[in-house]
């Protein structure tokens, strides 16, 4: 599919753009910025691959409510505004050498193990109502964990943000 | 399309969370970059989903979705008592355990 591959192409240019601009940038507000970008993008993917429900979770959960945290976090740790030099510390060259090391072992062993194995396509599409029908009868069990886990995060959340 | 485009594009975008968590010292950065890491992983389980043809990478999908909300709101916390604590998130600052 000639389209579907212009497309990926257009938004992983887009997102790997915008998580090296969000890795570099000297203001943590276009950092936050550039991951809406990053999020955004993948948002979009999960659409190409037609995993519709993980694409609605992705834009609800991370653009609504997980940026929404991060910029509050942003500004209730009195970050500076405006550029700071600070933002990266002196061991960057080190992470930046981890890090093309990772990605070139990752990047070779997956070209080894799945060369150019193909995404099938005309498979069964999984719409919600699957997803949902899955969740609530296979992975019930998991599910109700990640329930509990949430619960327990945010009142720990609180008990530790609280003034008292 | 390949499977491989969707797999190196994780690769990447978790090479450059990992740079993130490393370069950074602005603790909201550190936090940032492993929801990038998270992010990429997910890509990872929905293509492989589609591939073999199972519902369970985008259920599992979704799971890391509320797991990484929820580190995101205990991770800020900390974050934020460690401002009140220390005035400051620089990360470089809080070295008690180096002895």
């Amino acid at each position: 599919m000639v389209a579907q591959n212009i497309a990926f192409g257009i938004i992983a240019a887009i997102v790997g753009i915008s998580a090296l601009r969000m890795v570099t940038t000297r203001n943590i507000v276009h950092a936050a910025l550039y991951l809406v970008a990053v999020l955004g993008g993948l948002g979009a993917l999960y659409i190409l691959l037609t995993a519709e429900f993980v694409a609605t979770t992705q834009v609800l959960v991370y653009i609504g409510a997980v940026m929404v945290l991060f910029l509050f976090g942003i500004m209730l740790t009195r970050a500076p505004l405006g550029n700071t030099a600070a933002l990266t510390g002196p061991s960057w060259p080190i992470g930046a050498a981890v890090a093309v090391m990772l990605a070139g072992v990752t990047v070779y062993a997956l070209i080894d193990a799945f060369g150019d194995d193909r995404l099938t396509e005309g498979g069964p599409l999984y719409k919600t109502e699957q997803v949902s029908d899955s969740i609530f009868s296979t992975y019930i069990v998991p599910f109700e964990a990640v329930s509990v886990l949430l619960l327990a995060a945010l009142i720990g959340a609180i008990v530790l943000a609280r003034k008292d | 399309m390949l499977l491989n485009q969707f797999l190196i594009l994780g690769a990447v975008l978790f090479a450059i969370g990992v740079y993130g968590v490393l370069a950074r010292r602005n603790g909201v950065m550190v936090l940032m970059s492993i929801e990038l890491m998270l992010n990429a992983v997910n890509i990872n389980l929905v293509a492989f989903g589609v591939q073999h043809g199972v519902v369970s990478g985008q259920v599992f999908a979704v799971f890391i979705i509320a797991v990484a909300a929820a580190e995101v709101g205990v991770g800020l916390a900390i974050i934020l008592l460690l401002y009140r604590n220390r005035t400051s998130i620089d990360v470089d600052d809080f070295d008690l355990m180096q002895g």
